[in-house]
């Protein structure tokens, strides 16, 4: 992991972006990490499109600013791809982690030009099969941190199951359900990286 | 207990050293339930409605004793909290922009009458357009209401700086409100790492408050908020401000005593690589993290800039202020402002600023800047601009401008 670590996320309000980035500063932080998670808010309402960051990093972080050169980009919701340029700032090296039923190579048209790494994951179809519900960015969560690497397998699943053991401790009978999404969507991803890998290598 | 008290040896034992990750609306709310205040009367606002929602919780589950009033309106929170420090019980409240501004009335009476309550500020813009976001427009509105107001830069220092906030108010030489000021969503809903302190620890800085006069005395009855003629208000009003200039030493006592227990050293205010530096800038609350992250890439590049980063807005440390940026030598100062004036010169810490400047015979170029009002973004590359701008002013390549906004939209 280079020094510093940043992300942004972009979904839609009340699909848990902001959630999901504050969930990845509180395991990353339990890793031994500076962490930064915050939102920034728009019009205060369901639907609207809102931004999320993180910054993890090895040494104190003292900037408050946005992202606008991110490392990562994850998207919550792969409407907004029509409305809002996703990849804008995007470091080369980088990536951009999208919920979408769709292929890497069926979404990259909507990119507006980006050549970079895209991994796509079905993030509602995950939920809806372990939580019942769409809940898009528990599964996201874990699909940011395999792509990104901000910490390792082992210790991520450690953390999370901490976390939500503490987050839902009145109703712990929803803590299973996630870790499931979590699982799913990190299997998920492992796959599509060493699939990409693969090709890259036989190119 | 009184003042003196407090520095009991307990009081100055470190505190072990407790790594967490908060919010600053948490950090605030998790100072609070150290200190377990008497009352908290309270109205919820953006952003700072987290505050009150989180001190609820912790009386329902029976962790604090605060007696929680809702309130119909700011107006009225500040109306019962005026009431219940009268009546001798430690209060404390909280709120952002329109919320103050509702306050301003009680505000000043908190003030003249020597309650020292406690108000989180959340700062955010006022109206309008409306916005929640982040601005000092709500804080520096109520610079001239008689409160002591301290700013922070992140988390960490909203809860160090909320613990210090009593021990300053309720401190005899003192006995006046503090006004602990975050940024709104930037800070308040950021989740970052602090340090905290341990529970015992915090208990014991802050002390037992132990008023000398109060209005449920039958011993010593006193009258709070009486009429007074013109034969006395004045003297009234000379006392006050009396005990404002008497509250800059007791600000730096508690900073010293509170370093004992954390480790932490706070002052007026914080001088950042400023030693040998050509240009300075001077600004409050979140935005001089990124200028200090901002002057370590420049001082890389061979440019020496600086950072004063003002904590203590009220009482104004002129003198001390004016004498740092003496030391500093520096060619050109930066001011900047998270607040419009509409006075057509500049903002509140720009005016301030250059007049504690005169008055020491500081005679160095200064250009006011305004920026990230109701919320815009404040960047280390607005910082390389300013910087790049105030070596052209020391060159003698352009003039300074007096009054400048960064950030805008072309």
């Amino acid at each position: 992991m280079r020094d510093t670590v940043e992300i942004r996320w972009h979904g839609r309000g009340g699909q848990g972006a902001k959630t999901a980035a504050l969930l990845l500063a509180d395991v990353a932080f339990q890793t031994g990490r500076y962490v930064q998670g915050f939102p920034e808010y728009g019009p205060e309402r369901m639907g609207a499109p809102i931004t999320a960051y993180n910054r993890i990093s090895r040494s104190a972080i003292r900037i408050h600013s946005n992202i606008y050169q991110p490392d990562y980009v994850a998207v919550v919701d792969e409407t907004l791809l029509h409305s809002v340029n996703v990849t804008d700032g995007l470091k080369p090296g980088g990536a951009v982690i999208i919920n979408t039923s769709k292929t890497t190579e069926e979404v990259r048209p909507l990119l507006k030009g980006y050549k970079g790494a895209v991994y796509t994951v079905n993030a509602r179809a995950i939920s809806e099969r372990t939580l019942g519900r769409n809940f898009p960015n528990t599964p996201m969560l874990a699909a940011v941190t395999a792509v990104t690497g901000v910490m390792d397998k082992e210790s991520f699943f450690r953390e999370i199951r901490a976390s939500f053991t503490h987050k839902f401790a009145r109703k712990p009978e929803v803590i299973e359900g996630n870790m499931k999404a979590l699982e799913a969507a990190y299997a998920a991803v492992e796959n599509e990286l060493e699939a990409q890998t693969c090709v890259r290598r036989s190119a | 207990m009184n003042h003196f008290e407090r520095d009991s040896e307990t009081a100055v034992k470190k505190s072990r050293e407790i790594r967490d990750r908060m919010s600053g609306n948490e950090a605030v709310a998790h100072a609070i339930r150290q200190i377990d205040p008497d009352v908290m009367p309270a109205f919820p606002i953006t952003p700072s409605t987290e505050i009150p929602q989180m001190v609820s919780t912790f009386i329902a589950n029976g962790e604090i004793g605060t007696e929680f009033i809702p309130v119909e309106s700011e107006h009225s929170a500040m109306s019962a909290a005026i009431g219940a420090e009268a009546a001798g019980a430690r209060t404390i409240t909280a709120t952002s922009s329109a919320g103050l501004a509702l306050m301003w009335e009680e505000l000043l009476l908190a003030a003249s009458n020597r309650l020292p309550v406690v108000l989180a500020l959340v700062n955010r813009t006022l109206s309008g357009p409306i916005n929640i976001n982040c601005d000092h427009s709500d804080g520096m509105g109520a610079r001239d209401t008689g409160w002591i107001q301290i700013y922070a830069e992140n988390n960490q220092e909203a809860y160090d700086n909320y613990i210090q906030a009593f021990p300053i108010a309720e401190d005899p030489r003192v006995h006046l409100p503090v006004m602990i000021c975050q940024d709104g969503f930037i800070t308040s809903h950021a989740v970052e790492n602090i340090s905290l302190l341990e529970d015992e620890a915090v208990k014991a800085f802050v002390g037992q408050y132990d008023p000398e006069e109060f209005l449920l005395n039958p011993g010593k009855p006193v009258s709070v908020g009486p009429y007074a003629i013109s034969d006395y208000s004045m003297e009234a009003k000379k006392a006050q401000e009396d005990a404002m200039e008497r509250a800059g030493s007791v600000i730096l006592e508690t900073a010293d005593r509170f370093c004992r227990i954390s480790g932490r050293q706070y002052g007026f205010f914080e001088e950042y690589r400023t030693e040998d530096a050509d240009y300075v800038l001077l600004l409050m609350g979140s935005a001089a993290g990124t200028a200090k992250a901002a002057v370590d890439r420049l001082r890389e590049q061979g440019v020496r800039a600086g950072v004063i980063k003002l904590r203590v807005f009220r009482p104004f440390p002129a003198a001390e202020l004016a004498e740092a940026v003496r030391r500093t030598g520096c060619k050109a100062l930066a001011i900047l402002d998270r607040c419009e004036s509409y006075n057509g010169v500049g903002g509140p810490l720009g005016s301030e600023v250059t007049q504690a400047l005169y008055r020491a015979k500081v005679y160095t170029e200064t250009v006011n800047y305004i920026y990230g009002l109701a919320g815009r973004d404040f960047t280390v590359d607005h910082v390389f601009g300013i910087v790049d701008e105030l070596q052209a002013v020391a060159e003698g390549r352009c003039k300074a401008p007096d009054h400048k906004y960064i950030g805008l939209r072309s």
